[in-house]
């Protein structure tokens, strides 16, 4: 679709399409921006139709999640602690993007810090889901999906620690990759929990997801955990004949509703079609991993956040008094309630007598969890699961219990604590709300995951549809 | 279990003010949370090294070169408070 739309701009008008996607944004109800770049993506495309440039995304207007730094546009993280934050430096996919031929539209809303499954944690108020706008579009990355699935944006960047990028695309309909752990480079990007977040494409195929993937990987010295790139544009369209398929059974069965299930099963029938092989496998330790997640997320957590103190950046409020006591303010005031409690939590969690319970134990369970994929992924090139276990929530029915928020996250979370790639894409509907598919591969295979993914999409029309937002 | 006492300790831990209406809403929820966490105790673990993180990192060498870093303007830019050129803080000591 990117492909297509880089032709039309070419020969067409990138300032008018710009101006039609900043007109459905001004009146959309999704809530799914809180900035604009709109003066100087305007003046950019102009810049363009008067002499076009090249690149892998020449003309093309890109969404970004409001957790990675842009040079001059404001980034708050969708907390009032960065209220009027504006960044001196772009993040390194924004300079990827950029280098490419990109043009930035604005920053997507999102749960604050990234902490949350539903875009409902943002001080600028929840994100709406363009299928049904009473319910949540997903998280953290909500607002990038919303923006792509709602026609407001042709693609968008978001990022993943425990599902972020592919829960809010499977709530969406559209297709969201979590890349292999240090495959894009995390400078720039906001931190939440280091060991766990890799920066991911939101995009209407998996084609435009292999196009976002060539463009934002690859080494940065500035991220000491950042990889060499591979290929992943050259053999998307190649048959996956003789693809062995892992269905694990702890992704499937209780609390997952019907209707997810049978479209995931319908999905592996289709694959099957395409010459794939499939059997059961097992990832004994998936029960553990959402504990051992939020232990890790919130210990880390507790730590990258302490540079929240409002004396080189950010809202400093109220009085100056001593040192602890103006800071504590400033963060009661900044935090939400979510971000507090995942701070004040990750705090105990490492305190004095409380890191071995804990901490370390939590870190020994993702041992397991990791060899759980290593095995199973030795005789198997790939996992099959729902990415969620259920469609789409309402707004408001889960924000008040964080656990119930927390159990959304069940097939996500084993995947970043393993670091492995997983994609999300439609696979079906239950009533009007999408289903999303998750693959799951070895590390650095995204090459494969992104082919298997856009073999099924060509096979199925899921994709195509789109929703009906006023 | 975890008392109003411990929340009001971690909260001077993390620099976050805990308002009194806060307080007993974070003792039931951190309770319950923990609770959960607590079924990780059945998991025996004890000989399995902790993943820190899951990619075999290598030490990496490099010349040491000089090259621009942010300008004064730039790095206060976005400071609240700021005078003769320094981050403003409150009083220390």
């Amino acid at each position: 679709m990117l492909t297509g739309l880089k032709r039309d701009l070419a020969s067409g008008s990138a300032e008018e399409y710009l101006e039609c996607l900043f007109e459905r944004i001004e009146k959309s109800k999704l809530n799914a921006f809180n900035a604009l770049s709109k003066e100087a993506a305007l003046e950019k495309a102009r810049k363009f139709d008067r002499s076009p440039w090249g690149g892998l995304l020449a003309g093309i207007p890109i969404a970004i999640k409001d957790g990675i730094s842009t040079k001059g546009i404001e980034t708050t993280c969708s907390s009032s602690i960065l209220r009027g934050y504006v960044p001196p430096y772009d993040a390194h996919v924004i300079e990827r993007l950029k280098a490419e031929g990109a043009i930035i539209m604005g920053k997507t809303n999102m749960d604050e810090f990234a902490m949350g499954t539903s875009t409902e944690t943002s001080c600028f108020g929840p994100s709406r889901n363009p299928w049904d706008v009473d319910r949540v579009p997903g998280g953290s990355s909500g607002g990038s999906a919303a923006a792509v699935a709602g026609g407001e944006a042709p693609c968008a960047l978001g990022s993943d620690t425990g599902g972020s990028v592919r829960c809010p695309a499977s709530f969406c309909g559209i297709v969201g990759l979590k890349p292999t752990y240090g495959l894009v480079s995390r400078y720039g990007l906001i931190s939440y929990a280091n060991s766990l977040e890799q920066i991911g494409p939101l995009t209407r195929s998996v084609e435009d997801s292999a196009l976002l993937l060539e463009v934002i990987s690859g080494h940065d010295p500035r991220d000491s955990t950042s990889a060499e790139k591979g290929q992943y544009l050259s053999g998307v369209r190649d048959e996956i004949s003789g693809l062995r398929l892992g269905v694990p059974r702890e992704y499937f069965g209780e609390g997952v509703d019907p209707a997810v299930e049978k479209s995931v099963w319908d999905a592996i029938s289709v694959l099957e079609e395409l010459g794939a092989s499939w059997r059961e496998v097992s990832l004994p330790h998936t029960k553990y991993a959402l504990a051992a997640y939020y232990i890790i997320a919130m210990s880390e957590a507790s730590s990258n956040l302490a540079r929240f103190d409002g004396l080189r950046y950010g809202r400093r409020t109220g009085e100056d008094r001593d040192w602890h006591t103006t800071f504590s303010k400033v963060r009661s005031a900044g935090f939400g309630k979510e971000t507090k409690r995942r701070i004040l939590l990750g705090t105990y969690a490492l305190s004095a007598g409380y890191y071995g319970r804990y901490y370390l134990k939590a870190l020994q369970v993702r041992t397991l969890i990791k060899q759980d994929f290593e095995r199973t992924l030795a005789d198997v090139d790939l996992l099959v699961s729902p990415t969620m276990p259920f469609p789409a929530f309402r707004i408001g029915e889960r924000i008040d219990d964080p656990l119930s928020l927390y159990m959304a996250d069940v097939f996500t979370v084993p995947i970043n604590l393993a670091g492995v790639p997983a994609i999300s894409l439609p696979c079906g509907f239950a009533g009007h709300l999408p289903i999303g598919l998750q693959l799951i591969g070895r590390h650095f295979e995204e090459d494969l995951l992104l082919r298997a993914a856009r073999s099924f999409e060509e096979a199925t029309p899921h994709h195509l549809r789109m929703p009906e937002v006023a | 279990m975890i008392t109003i006492k411990d929340v009001e300790h971690i909260g001077w831990l993390a620099s976050i003010e805990i308002a009194e209406e806060e307080r007993e809403e974070f003792v039931a929820q951190f309770n319950s949370v923990l609770d959960w966490f607590h079924q990780l105790d059945e998991v025996d673990a004890d000989d399995v090294s902790p993943t820190y993180r899951v990619l075999d990192l290598v030490n990496v060498f490099r010349e040491d070169r000089v090259s621009p870093s942010l300008a004064q303007e730039e790095s206060l830019k976005n400071a609240p408070k700021v005078e003769a050129g320094y981050f403003k803080s409150p009083r220390i000591v």
